[in-house]
Formats: C-alpha cells, sequence, structure tokens
C-alpha cells in the first residue's frame, strides 16, 4: 500500500529526532540537512540505516550523497515504494 | 602575574594554583547521583545484586553491581543512540559536577577535560561485532568506533561543555579514576587550565567480561547471597564483585574558586603514582608498589603520615589485593594507622573498575565536608593476617565520625597491571 507524503514525512520527522534529537515540527520538506538541521555526515549513514529499518528502502551512499533536504529523502522514500 | 597562573617551569606553585574540589558528579550502583550514592553509603545500602540476564545462567558469577538508575531515564532518545553506555554514564556525572559547581564560566581555552575508562566502549564494540555477525556491515552503527574508543567519554564531554584546553583519557585499569583525577590537578598546577571535568567511568558488566574475570577467579562467587559477597578484609573474602558507574569533579584553581566565591568541598592536594613491576595482576605482596604511590601522595600534599585522618581504601576484597594493602598502610602509615579511620566502600558498591578512583575520591570529598565516615559492611570475621591496626580502623555498624579541624584523608586505587595511585584530600580551613 503506497504511502501519502504527509506519512513519509511524518516518519522521516521522527528518524531524525531520534537520531539526531531534531524537533520533529522543525522537519519540513524545504530543511537541508547540512545547513539547515545541522545533520553530520555519520548521523546521515545512520538515518539511511534507520530509513531501510522503518521504510524497507536500500539507501545506498551514491544515492544518499544526492539527497540535500528533508524532502528530497521523502520523495526518495516514496519513489522507491512506486518502484517496488 | 596577576592571572594566578605560574610564570614557567621551576615557578613556586602560588596558593592561587593550588586544587580544590567545587563540583561533584557521580553514578554508581547504589545511588543514580552523589547525594543518593552518599545518603546510601551512610545507610548501608547495597548495589549488589543478582544478574537477571539468561547469559549469566551458565556462569560460574551470577551477581554485579549495576547502576542504581538506569542512564537512559535521563538523556534523549538521540543521546542514548549515540553514546555507548560508558559515555551516558561519564556524560550524566559530569552534567551534575558542572551544575553542582555552579556552572564556572570559563572560556573554552582554560577548561579542560580528564576522564578515563578502564574498558572503554568495550561493551558497545561486542554488541556491533553481534550485529556483524548476524546482519552484515551495513547494518553496523556508523558510531561504533567512537563508541568504543577508550577516550570516547572524555571527548564528549569536552564537545558538550566546549573544553578546549586540553582532553585526557590516562588508560590505568582499576586505576584511571584516580589517575585522570591526578592528571587534571597537574593540568591546573602547571597552569595549562583553570577548572578541569575530571574523573572516571566504566560500564562492564556484559558476559565476556564477567566470565573474563571469572576465568581469572577474581569473582566474588557467593551467588546465593549477593549483597553479602563483597567482604574486604573479611576471613571469608573470595574475590570482587563487577560494578559499573561514574564519578566526575570540577576542579579548579583555588584562586579561580576563590574569585566567584565558589563552595568548596576539599583540597586535592595530592597525587602519587608508582609500578609494582612484579605480575600482570596479582599485586606485590609487600606492598611496596602501593607504599610508594600513598608515599609520594604524601610528599606532593605535603603532608605528613601522622597527619591522615582518614583512608579510603581500594579493598575490593580479593585474598591479595586486600592484604597487600593493608601491609602497604602499615607501612607509611605506621602508629598513625591507630588514630584514623577506614572506609571501605566497595563493601557497597562493588568494585567499578576505572570508575573506583573517581567514585570514591568523590566519597572522600564529601567525607572530608559533612565530618562522616560511610561504614564497610560484611566484616563479620575479621581476617587476623591483616592486622588488629587496620582491623580496628575500618568503621562499620554504623557512620563513623571524622574529627573537626584540620583534616587529611587518602583516597587508594590500584590496578592489574600493577599501576598504583594514591590522591590525598585536605579540609580547606
Amino acid at each position: 500500500m503506497a504511502r501519502t507524503e504527509q506519512e513519509i514525512l511524518a516518519g522521516v520527522a521522527e528518524i531524525l529526532h531520534d537520531v539526531c534529537g531534531i524537533e520533529p515540527a522543525r522537519s519540513t520538506v524545504d530543511k537541508a540537512f547540512v545547513d539547515d538541521l545541522d545533520v553530520d555526515s555519520l548521523s546521515m549513514y545512520e538515518i539511511g540505516m534507520t530509513t531501510q529499518d522503518r521504510f524497507g528502502v536500500e539507501l545506498p551512499d551514491e544515492d544518499m550523497r544526492g539527497l540535500r533536504t528533508v524532502g528530497d529523502l521523502v520523495d526518495y522514500i516514496r519513489m522507491a515504494g512506486v518502484s517496488a | 602575574m596577576t592571572d594566578g597562573r605560574p610564570a614557567g617551569p621551576g615557578c613556586p606553585v602560588s596558593e592561587d594554583r593550588e586544587v580544590v574540589v567545587t563540583g561533584l558528579g557521580t553514578s554508581s550502583p547504589v545511588g543514580g547521583d552523589a547525594p543518593a550514592t552518599w545518603n546510601a553509603l551512610l545507610s548501608g545500602v547495597s548495589g549488589v545484586r543478582g544478574i537477571k540476564e539468561a547469559w549469566a545462567d551458565v556462569l560460574p558469577v551470577r551477581i554485579a553491581a549495576p547502576v542504581a538508575v538506569e542512564p537512559a531515564e535521563r538523556l534523549a532518545t538521540y543521546e542514548t543512540r549515540r553514546l555507548g553506555r560508558v559515555q551516558q554514564l561519564a556524560l550524566l556525572a559530569a552534567r551534575e559536577a558542572w551544575q553542582d559547581a555552579g556552572a564556572p564560566e570559563t572560556p573554552p581555552e582554560r577548561l579542560a577535560v580528564a576522564v578515563s575508562s578502564g574498558g572503554g566502549g568495550v561493551g558497545s564494540l561486542l554488541d556491533q561485532y553481534d550485529v556483524l555477525r548476524e546482519r552484515g556491515w551495513q547494518r553496523l552503527s556508523p558510531l561504533t568506533l567512537p563508541m568504543y574508543m577508550a577516550n570516547g567519554p572524555a571527548a564528549w564531554i569536552s564537545v558538550e561543555f566546549g573544553a578546549a584546553a586540553e582532553l585526557h583519557a590516562p588508560a590505568s585499569a582499576c586505576a584511571s579514576g584516580a589517575d585522570a583525577l591526578a592528571r587534571g590537578r597537574e593540568l591546573i598546577r602547571s597552569g595549562q587550565a583553570d577548572v578541569v571535568l575530571a574523573g572516571g567511568a566504566d560500564a562492564m558488566i556484559h558476559p565476556v567480561i564477567v566470565a573474563g574475570f571469572a576465568a581469572m577467579r577474581a569473582l566474588s562467587r557467593r551467588n546465593e547471597d549477593p549483597e553479602g559477597a563483597c567482604r574486604p578484609f573479611d576471613a571469608g573474602r573470595d574475590g570482587f564483585v563487577l560494578g559499573e558507574g561514574a564519578g566526575v569533579m570540577v576542579l579548579e584553581a583555588a584562586g579561580h574558586a576563590a574569585r566567584r566565591g565558589a563552595r568548596v568541598y576539599a583540597e586535592l592536594a595530592g597525587a602519587g603514582r608508582s609500578a609494582d613491576a612484579y605480575h600482570i595482576a596479582n599485586p606485590d605482596p609487600s606492598g611496596a608498589g602501593a607504599a610508594r604511590a600513598m608515599r609520594r601522595a604524601l610528599a606532593d600534599a605535603g603532608v605528613k603520615p601522622g597527619e591522615i585522618a582518614h583512608v579510603n581504601v581500594h579493598a575490593t576484597g580479593t585474598t591479595l589485593g586486600d592484604a597487600a594493602e593493608a601491609v602497604a598502610l602499615r607501612q607509611v602509615l605506621g602508629p598513625g594507622l591507630c588514630g584514623a579511620s577506614v572506609a571501605a566502600t566497595k563493601s557497597l558498591t562493588g568494585h567499578l573498575l576505572g570508575a573506583a578512583g573517581a567514585v570514591e575520591a568523590v566519597i572522600t570529598a564529601l567525607t572530608l565536608h559533612h565530618g562522616v565516615v560511610p561504614p564497610a559492611v560484611n566484616l563479620d570475621e575479621p581476617d587476623a593476617s591483616i592486622g588488629d591496626d587496620v582491623l580496628r580502623a575500618v568503621v562499620r555498624g554504623g557512620p563513623g565520625v571524622l574529627p573537626e579541624g584540620a583534616a587529611a584523608a587518602l583516597s587508594n586505587s590500584f590496578a592489574f597491571g600493577g599501576q598504583n595511585v594514591s590522591l590525598v584530600l585536605r579540609r580547606r580551613s
């Protein structure tokens, strides 16, 4: 069953909270991981791992490097869900 | 010289650079913080209990002393994910000590960290090894190595408090906490820092660690009587009890503390180190190394043996270790032992390994501050070979009283590898 963008965003916000301590309300689609939310590279890898646990979506390093904003990750998960 | 810093090597150290203790933080098997730990010790509450996890069922040792309050209860989710258990305990103790000291305003380049650990994040490493074998490298935490590294606890404290002067994590097994406090003292005396967060932490209640110590025959096997298991100086002692915890002190240059009107628990007046150069794990039965560390600490503090009013002994409850310490105490303090009190606090807390020296320094500072000595338990049948002078000095059956006025105390820590560290703490008049 395809998830809505809102559901995915809520899940991503929860991951960012658990991994980095970012308040869920701050994790909006326009926020950049590094510049706005101060997420470091090690935390990005952990976010990738947790994304796989939660959404069943593989996130290879080369794809991860292309994700700049929360919205990019939400879209990536949504598209992977569609193609699966 | 208006800022109280020494001009350089060889320059006499001014009173301003004496080292005082202005903040205390502790997580121990008997209490979640320093006041709770202190109150539990005075009431004779034991932190030793049976290990509930199934892994202990196949081991000859099924008792340990876990911390009284789980660190996760006081940390955010992201902090428990990011920090290994030993780092969690160290950071919480540092936060407590910092608040207790009144959060002294200190420029980053004048604030240092000296916090060590006997085993670092070995528990985290072993957990991640399980992940590697069961789920593959892609599932490993990206923080596996930062959680494991021995300077991890000190490093997280440095990051959180912006302590940029220096960062130390002397690995000295069970003397680590005391060694780090000695290092912290040196940083202030030498003028490298004005304030130091110093202490030790360990969290190694893990199957392979318990089994490893059991293989050495180092642990008590009194599984049916956890609270009676750690018996310093008792004839029935059969080993130590593995504990976990953390102790951190805010050490401060006396002038710095005076200028901001800080409360002072005690002065960290001296530190002495030595090595047995005898055996990788057993203590030298002659007590020579332990005695040398104590003498060096006394000399460093300018305190005569007769001025020692109190000793927090290392006494873990092993046959050899307790006996060697008693011999060393007699060599150093001689007849002075008769007038001194001895606290054998591991009888209640178990042995906190690299945290032990730091937690016991916290307890010693509180002993001097309150003038009350926490009692030992389980000394039911004193081992006559220890000697009457030491046995009579051990406070038991309820808290003891430390005489008013000037008083100095020793806190001993001895480690596998033959590493010995003694600290002298002194009341400030």
